[in-house]
């Protein structure tokens, strides 16, 4: 058994070294590129959203490199992620692969499917060792994407902020080279060394940005063009509300241990709005207004074409603009989007907040006599 | 005084306004009703819309536009579930929300959440909610609502026998007394789609006028028997969320599999979530199963001329493949 999955931004570290651990061939899709996006659009149905796109280029180009078992989450709606695997499955089976698909769908009450996807996955009915294997992979997952949060700052603050490119792409080459949790762990240390002898200029204070919107977007950084690297050269501090490991901690943590992050979104959010309306819109709207009071400089707003919680929240924002005073910018990225505009309008962003901010600190001058 | 009540004409509208126009006129309230959807609708609504909407919310946006200085209040439920572990279209859990944040000057709005997600006994709530407005007496509420249910349980007898919803409210609203009754037609053509799109003859441009000038037969998922429908739902490999989608998804696998219609047609709004899912599936199923099928898909800027075009060709091939398919011709 060959196991694959698709890419979202950095998961593939964890459930790598996870599955390594159980002694499971992996097969890590290779990086999203325009290949990629071309098979997913050309096997998609026209108007689905992006990512089932290029759930469909991972899975081509896996199956080329010899996968025969893709892994992927479910979800029981009301977004249309939750028809993910029923037409995945058919366009698999329409070009002819004959792949093994486990999906794990929440339990909604039958946690015997559940449990049965899971150990077929695995290969061990050991709970014990399922359950600490599955731990290694959080605190791997919640260390990754440690590492990228700090890179993202230290790009804001460094003199030349391209050193730290080089660093983190050493680190995504180097870590399909490793196998295992551990020494994932120790490549992830060893990097965090690296990121901390980075010369810095302490006397830089950058604009804050938050990056909010619909997960897969926000996460997976060749849908969005690697907005934070763009930014971050640009010499702005970004900071996403959506991690995997957030989800992560968010779904499994039980409630007694305190609110998630993502719940305080929902209490943030509920003047505006009170009830889900699928995918991350309710919490879009609450981590923009999270930003807001922390102080940000501005807020980003991330959506596949066509995202229908999404298009819910972008409305929402227009009047948590004006209420909060703070500039969000709502960025829609499909197949056909194109870098040059989208680097026109995120530089065009990045001015405004600069000028308001300077507008601010003369009139703080001004009116401190 | 009684109070008026504003229902736009569009979205739900086309699934309950019977229900809702007997509930608010038991309690004493006046409803006005929008205009049918017109150009002038559609330009107020794309204007005050966010862009990325889709045409039936836009439109919904206009009809709201239109209403809103001439009522005390407006009637925009939060529609979260109709069913136990069903979910309607993200955009119309969001859309009183959508509505108050895109519009200004509003009358208050009714944004009573109706959510049948879990249980049944939600309704009741909601019910009891609304008509707080109105009354203090619960008791008169709950005989209100219940009267306006019976009416809409007949109402949903003249679906079931088979009178497509478009004249079927019609009918109700008296503004025809007689149901177009067809001649003997030979084709039966399954239109499927959202039924804000398929039954607002504005967005969908008459396509099912047109389709019955030509002598077909035009079934819709509304008047399928709920029975088969959630038989033939229960067949995909995972369970359907969407209510919407169990109807259309589950009527259609029924006619195609019994083989009871000649070809479909299905009417999407540019940009639907549900319909690139949904449609997917149906179109897979029709080419399985030999069925001509047909997409519309319909914007802000669709031409009427060339979805004429598209029908005209649409129903010359199914007729001609009627009348050939066992014809081979001797010239090679």
């Amino acid at each position: 058994m060959k196991i694959t999955f698709p890419h979202m931004g950095n998961t593939y570290i964890a459930v790598k070294a996870m599955f390594e651990d159980f002694g499971l061939e992996v097969v890590v899709p290779p990086k999203c590129s325009k290949r990629t996006l071309e098979l997913g659009t050309k096997y998609s149905p026209e108007s689905i959203c992006l990512p089932l796109k290029i759930n469909i280029g991972n899975y081509i180009e896996s199956i080329e490199k010899g996968a025969d078992t893709i892994l992927i989450t479910g979800s029981c709606g009301p977004c249309r992620f939750g028809f993910y695997p029923v037409i995945e499955r058919e366009i698999l089976k329409d070009l002819g692969y004959d792949v093994d698909i486990i999906v794990f769908d929440p339990p909604d009450g039958n946690y015997k499917e559940l449990i049965n996807n899971i150990t077929r996955a695995v290969n061990t009915k050991n709970p014990i060792k399922m359950l600490k294997s599955f731990n290694r992979g959080r605190i791997i997952l919640k260390e990754v994407d440690k590492l990228f949060e700090f890179s993202n700052k230290i790009r804001a603050y460094a003199v030349n902020s391209y050193e730290v490119d080089e660093i983190m792409q050493r680190f995504s080459e180097d870590v399909l080279k490793v196998k295992g949790v551990i020494e994932t762990r120790k490549l992830i240390r060893r990097t965090f060394e690296e990121l901390e002898k980075v010369e810095i200029d302490n006397t830089k204070r950058p604009l804050r940005i938050g990056i909010v919107g619909e997960i897969y977007t926000v996460i997976e950084p060749y849908v969005n063009l690697d907005i934070e690297r763009k930014l971050g050269h640009m010499g702005v501090w970004v900071d996403k509300f959506l991690t995997t490991s957030r989800w992560v901690e968010h779904n499994l943590k039980p409630s007694f241990l305190g609110l998630s992050e993502e719940k305080k979104a929902w209490e943030a959010a509920k003047p505006y709005i009170r009830t889900l309306v699928g995918g991350h819109g309710r919490e879009t709207v609450g981590s923009a207004i999270m930003y807001a009071e922390k102080g940000y400089d501005g807020v980003i707003q991330l959506l596949p074409f066509s995202c229908m919680p999404e298009i819910v929240a972008e409305t929402i924002l227009k009047t948590v603009r004006k209420d909060y005073d703070i500039p969000i910018l709502t960025l829609i990225v499909d197949e056909l989007t194109g870098e040059t505009g989208y680097v026109t309008r995120l530089e065009a962003f990045v001015d405004l907040l600069k000028r308001r901010r300077e507008e601010r600190n003369f009139e703080r001058v001004l009116f401190r006599s | 005084m009684s109070y008026k009540i504003g229902i736009p004409r569009a979205l739900l509208y086309y699934e309950y306004y019977p229900l809702w126009k007997e509930f608010f006129t038991e309690l004493g309230a006046e409803i006005v009703l929008s205009s049918n959807t017109n150009k002038s609708i559609l330009n107020a609504g794309v204007s005050s819309c966010v862009d990325e909407a889709c045409l039936p919310v836009k439109v919904f946006h206009g009809h709201v536009e239109e209403l809103k200085n001439k009522v005390d209040y407006l009637f925009i439920p939060k529609f979260i579930s109709v069913y136990k572990k069903e979910y309607l279209c993200p955009k119309l859990l969001g859309l009183p929300e959508m509505v108050i944040n895109s519009i200004d000057n509003l009358p208050p709005v009714i944004d009573v959440e109706i959510n049948l997600l879990k249980s049944d006994d939600n309704l009741h709530k909601s019910v009891i909610e609304i008509g707080k407005i109105f009354t203090s007496d619960n008791k008169k509420i709950k005989l209100a609502f219940d009267k306006a249910i019976s009416r809409f349980n007949e109402y949903r007898k003249l679906l079931a026998n088979g009178v497509i919803p478009i004249e079927a409210i019609k009918v109700y609203n008296k503004y025809v007394n007689s149901i177009t009754t067809l001649k003997n037609s030979k084709y039966k053509i399954l239109v499927l789609g959202h039924s804000y799109n398929l039954y607002d003859e504005f967005l969908s441009m008459k396509l099912i006028e047109k389709l019955q000038k030509e002598n077909m037969k035009v079934i819709t998922p509304d008047i399928v028997d709920i029975g088969k429908i959630n038989h033939y739902i229960s067949k995909l490999p995972k369970r359907m969320f969407w209510s919407f989608g169990r109807k259309i998804v589950g009527a259609s696998s029924y006619l195609i599999e019994e083989k009871a219609v000649d070809g479909i047609i299905y009417i999407s709004s540019f940009g639907c979530g549900l319909d690139s899912v949904l449609i997917d599936l149906v179109s897979r199923k029709a080419k399985k199963y030999k069925v001509p099928f047909t997409l519309v898909t319909i914007d802000e800027h669709s031409g009427e001329a060339g979805v004429n075009t598209r029908l005209e060709a649409f129903i010359d091939m199914i007729i001609w493949r009627d009348r050939n398919e066992d014809y081979i011709s001797t010239h090679g």
